[in-house]
């Protein structure tokens, strides 16, 4: 070991090369040696070898496309699809375009992964609660559910769901014997079927009144957030806003003469027609997606909650607090912070969870433009375009809402 | 007092320690504490209790009481109870495990799956007899295995169409955890990188990676990654599955080691640059080692979560575990048993996910030394 007084010889030498000769290699060896130069120069090289991979693999597709005579377009889009989809959100039929079709497994990607995250969320939230209850029975059998569902694939679970619903429910015509709420919605293997709520003349007030009543709210949550910080007297927001925004619409509901018909579903042949059906695919997909992720995020919410110090607790009632408003203005927000970035990748993985649904047969994006479409087309690349930047898509606005949120309710720190 | 003379023959303070109160220690008090502590509490206890009756008597008569272990067929199944079918899974259990593979040359499969265990025994667990000589065999494993598979050099060589059921899902999750951990803490270093094109580059790829599903990805690697190549070359899909299922467990590998590397305070990095070693070896020797130990759970969960992806290969028509299972679902004979049939599956991964997560609490503990970060 060299003793500390030794003087090391210094890092970056000044001075001339001895040998003139070699003068060209020690400028190099300079450079190398010189942490500046050999960032730039490392950074010089990953550029170019990135480029030349890229360079590399677009002629191989160019070469591969003209030998199979295939062009680059996007035209298919406005070409018929010629195939039927069994659950559309807007107008379509199988001389739709193949760009419509698109559109139907987008808009049928959406709904299913904003169902699954508000009851995963409900499910999630409801279940981490439970699972530090102190209640030890309780806190158990949510161990087992959380750690059964967190070990087996989501697919598994998809599939076990869907066979469940097509296996134990009962067919259409032996709903009406059993499987049905007080006859007028029917569980079956054919999907759940539902009244379908028809809005007639003067539904537009009822419309009109429950805006009134969401506006009014914000404005008078915002007055009395106002009034609160100059007098200190607090108003029960919450109950207030709940009364108007249930009660205005109910009043004018009233008023216009309860403008609302109901579509029964009715057994036709072997299987309801009209009211509201929820298919049994999309009803798998959902609570399998929702069970599955509430799981996760029952966790989350746990780790958030215990990492919020028992002494915020105690502090919090010992000024006077009830323990509502403990929990409301002390303990959430503080658990926010630490459950809200996890809960975000949670989101972003059900949605992205969704695309199993071509596993039984949803017809997600994945499933039209990526399945069906494909193979009709023979266009791989512009379809694995459409998808992958749709995915992108969803999951950066996802991330970007949830930063700007989670930014929001950061710890402003001195 | 009446028994006052009674205590009074210990001498002062040596009276021995009197039983606490009924009511404060044993049974009872468990029960009061824990479930009865206030009527919300009986309210759970009692909701609890009325979940578990009406789970878990069906569920031992649907899976004991009347199942039938040996039958031939569907119909005979129902004739002999009402329960469930697990005579099915006996018949199909060899082909959920070997899937295709040639009957003659199963032997091989199970000695690579005995050897994985010798290979990896010296990586997970200290005490390890001949540790240090048994790590040489736990790098030779991967081409040994190779070997043994594929076959060739003296063995008959069976192709990767033929592997399927379990061994298939085994392939795909270590493989892909073999290499994704290397090429993930690469990508992290990547991220943390004061070079902003290498930190560019790294952040694109690891935004688009867990931006996509690894469906999309697969199906990428079975339609278009043919494109890509030299006109006239393609390799094979097991190949072309492995390198996306690495590439995406990487991808989500890297964010955690991020989290881990951040976690550490700058004076660690600071203090290496003092002492004067280069960027690796402070990686190495100071940076890593903390890092990677805070981020082990993260990992292990990435892991798991890559293991269960595995299922996902039955998308793009290779038949792991789950997609013999749902293939064999199609026989006429024993139609409709889905439910036995995924519930053994599922209880497969959950045995094997199960132990990865309770090994990551053991080598937490392991390595836990006492000064958190």
């Amino acid at each position: 070991m060299a003793s500390i007084d030794t003087p090391a010889p210094p890092a970056h030498s000044n001075r001339p090369p001895a040998h003139s000769g070699s003068g060209e290699r020690n400028l190099l060896a300079r450079l190398w040696y010189d942490k500046k130069t050999r960032g730039v120069l490392l950074q010089i090289l990953t550029v170019a070898l990135l480029f030349a991979f890229l360079a590399y693999i677009t002629s191989n597709a160019i070469a591969n496309l003209e030998l199979l005579g295939k062009t680059f377009s996007f035209d298919f889009l406005n070409e018929p699809a010629h195939y039927d989809i069994n659950q559309t959100l807007i107008e379509y039929s199988s001389k739709s375009t193949h760009f419509r079709a698109g559109l139907v497994g987008m808009l049928n990607t959406l709904v299913v992964a904003v169902c699954g995250i508000i009851l995963a969320t409900f499910l999630g939230f409801l279940l981490g609660v439970l699972r530090l209850s102190p209640n030890w029975l309780v806190s158990n059998m949510v161990y087992c559910y959380v750690e059964f569902v967190r070990n087996t694939p989501v697919l598994l679970q998809i599939l076990l769901v869907h066979g469940l619903v097509v296996h134990a429910l009962p067919k259409p015509r032996e709903a009406q014997e059993w499987g049905n709420i007080a006859d007028t919605i029917f569980f079956t293997n054919r999907g759940v079927f539902s009244p379908m709520p028809l809005p007639q003349d003067g539904f537009n007030w009822v419309i009109a009144a429950f805006v009134i009543a969401i506006v009014g709210s914000i404005v008078f949550a915002r007055w009395a957030k106002k009034r609160q910080d100059a007098t200190g007297q607090h108003l029960p927001v919450f109950f207030i806003s709940l009364a108007a925004i249930i009660g205005l619409p109910l009043i004018a509901f009233l008023l216009a003469g309860s403008p609302l018909g109901w579509d029964f579903p009715a057994l036709k042949g072997f299987n309801f027609r009209g009211g509201f059906v929820i298919r049994p695919e999309f009803l798998a997909l959902w609570l399998a997606l929702s069970l599955y992720t509430a799981a996760f995020i029952a966790e989350i919410v746990r780790a958030g909650i215990l990492a919020i110090d028992k002494g915020q607790w105690e502090a919090s009632l010992a000024v006077g607090m009830s323990r509502g408003r403990t929990l409301n203005l002390v303990i959430i927000p503080q658990a926010m912070r630490v459950i809200v970035p996890p809960l975000t990748s949670q989101y972003l993985n059900l949605t992205k969870n969704s695309s199993l649904a071509i596993a039984i047969g949803y017809m997600d994006i994945v499933a039209t433009v990526g399945g069906i479409t494909l193979m009709q087309t023979g266009k791989e690349m512009e379809t694995m375009i459409i998808v992958i930047g749709f995915y992108l898509t969803v999951s950066l606005s996802i991330s970007a809402v949830m930063n700007w949120y989670n930014k929001r309710i950061k710890l402003v720190e001195r | 007092m009446s028994d006052a003379s009674t205590t009074r023959k210990y001498p002062p303070g040596t009276h021995p320690d009197m039983p606490p109160p009924l009511l404060e220690s044993g049974a009872i008090y468990w029960v009061r504490k824990n479930l009865l502590s206030s009527w919300t509490n009986v309210g759970l206890t009692l909701a609890g209790l009325w979940a578990l009756w009406l789970i878990i008597p069906p569920f031992y008569e649907w899976a004991y009481a009347d199942a039938v272990f040996n039958a031939a067929d569907r119909s005979e199944c129902q004739s002999l109870g009402d329960g469930a079918c697990w005579a099915f899974i006996q018949e199909r259990f060899k082909i959920f495990i070997f899937g295709f593979y040639p009957e003659a040359e199963r032997w091989r499969t199970i000695l690579t799956f005995a050897l994985l265990f010798v290979a990896i025994g010296p990586l997970l667990f200290d005490n390890f007899p001949y540790r240090g000589k048994a790590m040489l065999f736990s790098l030779a494993y991967p081409f040994v295995a190779a070997w043994l598979l594929l076959g060739g050099f003296g063995l008959t060589p069976v192709g990767t169409d033929e592997f399927g059921g379990m061994l298939l899902n085994l392939i795909v999750g270590i493989t892909g955890i073999t290499f994704s951990l290397p090429i993930g803490i690469v990508l992290a270093l990547g991220r943390a990188s004061n070079l902003p094109a290498v930190r560019i580059i790294c952040v694109t790829f690891i935004e688009f990676i867990r931006g996509v599903p690894l469906i999309t990805l697969l199906f990428l690697a079975s339609t278009m990654l043919s494109y890509f190549l030299p006109p006239g070359t393609s390799f094979d899909l097991l190949m072309r599955v492995l390198i996306m299922v690495t590439l995406f467990a990487s991808g989500y590998l890297a964010e955690v080691v991020r989290g881990g590397l951040q976690a550490i305070p700058r004076g660690q990095y600071e203090a290496a640059d003092s002492m004067g070693l280069k960027y690796w070896q402070s990686m190495r020797l100071i940076v890593l080692p903390q890092a990677l130990k805070i981020s082990i759970p993260g990992i292990v969960n990435t892991f798991i979560g890559l293991f269960k992806d595995t299922t996902l290969v039955i998308i793009i028509g290779l038949f792991d575990m789950l997609g013999m299972g749902r293939s064999s679902l199609a026989d006429a004979k024993w139609a409709g048993l889905s439910s036995e049939v995924y519930i053994s599956i599922a209880l497969f991964f959950f045995l094997f996910c199960f132990a990865m997560s309770r090994y990551s609490l053991y080598l937490e503990s392991k390595l836990e030394t006492g000064h958190r970060i």
